[in-house]
């Protein structure tokens, strides 16, 4: 296991430079001076000038990437031009507000999907298979932010039971999070549905069965335990649609969050926050799933040798 | 679940265009979804001649009008939008660019997927390693957070938009086809071809590629509707075709300030969004139980 573990962070910490490349080139993917995109629209050609030659962008390309690692590593992202302040601070106080708002997602999700997507493979094909199922199919088609919209319009403007905007206390985070883990709970309960029934047929559970074990040991020692390793996969896989489900999510609610500062950094073309919360938010999606891979090779031994 | 698992060659009973035409039309869910979405594809091309009024043109008399009140030539159907235009129109001629950015990223990615997918496996070692490891960094970042930073770079328009969509889903392409080359490269077939001279590219192109279309297809329905919705969202925080093209997500964003006065600036049109995406996704679905129902869920 801990050979595994080992393994798995290496792996991460690679996935991480090359992360690196890809946000240190950001900048340089602008069709025009990248240098331009740090400066106010009329800045004089000397300030430009000058500003090149003190940020390194007149050194080669290689030299740069150097140089932007080593910063980064010491937590030097460069200086927000909206805020003025070093970008990497800001990114840090906004994301404990995201941590927040994507882990309480996940929780209402996985809450609501798991007897859900039981109960349909328990029930097939009754009420509850059908009213579940439908449930799911529309959860994923339907877009984050329009949900988010429709709970505003119903909760907050025709109801006035829940704020429709900002971080507070719990009547603040339901919404957002409900709207942003819907897809996520969609997809979730149709994979547990799916795998409930798969192994409901097996030969295992009929044995449990047929010892004369009472139905709710059968399903939760035998049959949950192999259900949940496509389950940790697929939220796996998921998460990244969950973190940028929540760029949007807090645009509509004003949850101050990395994902609003993305969005606003961008109309205000402040580059060093959007390279900062791009690495950050990698970052905080690399680490998680390294702890689902640990979750599944724990679940699964036989994943720790392959 | 990997889709990759266990794929063995299609041999031609199970592929025959007899069976496979049979079972397709058998499907319900193919047909009526396939139905719906033949109509909107059609509105959306017909759209200079079915759309009531000019998307484009304001008219502040009938600022925020009330939809299902429509005027004797079909316009206002669905009410107007803040500057007066139909939003039936509007939603026609957005249909447009939804059905566009989602077919042509769809298709971008597929083909930068398979290809790269063919190469991997075909070529192992040092080729596979690159390009896994360039797709495990590609993960590594959430996908609309990295279109919105590439948008934020390259500036908003539809190109960069079909561009920046279909580079972010060509992973799942790769990584299917490889395993799919991976478990055909052994295959006595290809070994036969070899054997008798037929060069490598040809065996790449003619007898892997025609036993993996169908994952691709399969994959591709499904990505679909993904693909309009992440459209959708760029249009919606404005960075997805620039105003005033009409686009479904630009729509919802433009009604979200009058939602107490003007409730159906944003619900239609979001409503129009998921009934589209669910017409998308029933075909996929419906497609991939014809086509490989090893890969249902």
């Amino acid at each position: 296991m801990t050979h595994f573990i080992i393994r798995r962070l290496l792996m991460s910490v690679l996935t991480l430079f090359g992360v690196s490349v890809i946000v240190f080139m950001l900048l340089h993917l602008s069709p025009g001076d990248p240098v331009l995109l740090l400066l106010p629209e009329d800045a004089p050609r000397e300030y430009v000038e000058r500003l090149r030659h003190e940020l390194g962008f007149d050194s080669p390309l290689y030299v740069q990437y150097g140089v932007f690692v080593i910063k980064a590593l010491q937590g030097d992202m460069g200086t927000s031009l909206f805020y003025k302040k070093p970008a990497m601070g800001i990114v840090l106080e906004f994301l404990p507000a995201t941590i927040q708002l994507t882990m309480a997602a996940l929780l209402i999700s996985l809450v609501v999907a798991f007897p859900m997507g039981i109960l349909s493979a328990i029930k097939r094909d009754s009420v509850w298979d059908y009213t579940g199922m439908f449930l799911a199919t529309i959860g994923q088609a339907t877009p984050v932010y329009w949900l988010g919209i429709m709970m505003i319009l119903v909760f907050s403007v025709k109801l006035h039971v829940l704020p429709s905007s900002g971080r507070g206390g719990l009547e603040n985070l339901i919404m957002p999070a409900i709207a942003l883990g819907a897809p996520l709970m969609a997809i979730v309960t149709r994979m547990i549905r799916s795998g409930m029934l798969d192994i409901l047929g097996e030969d295992y559970v009929r044995t449990a069965r047929a010892k004369g074990l009472p139905e709710w040991v059968v399903l939760y020692r035998h049959a949950m335990r192999n259900m949940l390793i496509p389950v940790v996969t697929v939220v796996g896989l998921q998460l990244g649609s969950l973190l940028g489900g929540a760029v949007i999510t807090e645009t509509v609610f004003a949850w101050p969050g990395v994902g609003r500062a993305v969005v606003t950094a961008i109309g205000a073309r402040d580059y060093p926050l959007v390279q900062a919360a791009t690495l950050l938010v990698s970052l905080y999606f690399v680490v998680i799933n390294l702890l689902l891979d640990i979750l599944y090779a724990w679940l699964d031994p036989r994943i720790r040798f392959s | 679940m990997s889709f990759g698992a266990a794929i063995r060659p299609l041999t031609s009973r199970r592929l025959s265009s007899a069976s496979l035409r049979g079972r397709f039309f058998r499907s319900r869910r193919v047909i009526i979804a396939g139905i719906f979405l033949l109509i909107i594809v059609l509105i959306a091309i017909a759209a200079p001649l079915l759309s009531p009024a000019n998307p484009l043109k304001n008219d502040l008399d009938n600022r925020l009008r009330p939809p299902f009140e429509p005027l004797p030539d079909g316009r206002f159907l669905l009410g107007g939008d803040v500057l007066g235009r139909d939003i039936l129109s509007r939603a026609i001629w957005g249909a447009r660019i939804s059905l566009l950015v989602g077919i042509i990223a769809v298709f971008v990615a597929g083909s930068v997927g398979v290809t790269l997918g063919l190469l991997a496996g075909f070529f192992g070692g040092g080729t596979d390693d690159l390009i896994m490891r360039i797709a495990d960094v590609q993960l590594a970042i959430p996908t609309l957070l990295l279109a919105i930073a590439l948008i934020g770079v390259l500036g908003p328009s539809l190109h960069n938009l079909i561009l920046v969509l279909g580079i972010s889903g060509w992973v799942i392409y790769a990584r299917t086809i490889r395993g799919v080359v991976l478990s055909l490269r052994e295959a006595q077939f290809v070994e036969a071809a070899r054997s008798i001279g037929v060069p490598t590219g040809r065996i790449m192109i003619v007898h892997i590629l025609r036993n993996v279309w169908t994952p691709v297809i399969v994959i591709a329905t499904q990505q679909m509707g993904g693909m309009m919705i992440a459209e959708s969202a760029l249009s919606f925080l404005g960075m997805g075709v620039p105003p005033p093209e009409a686009t479904w997500g630009g729509m919802i964003a433009e009604g979200r300030n009058y939602l107490s006065t003007a409730w159906h600036a944003t619900t239609l049109p979001g409503v129009i969004l998921v009934v589209t995406v669910l017409a998308v996704n029933f075909f996929g679905d419906g497609l991939r139980d014809v086509l490989d129902p090893r890969l249902r869920l």
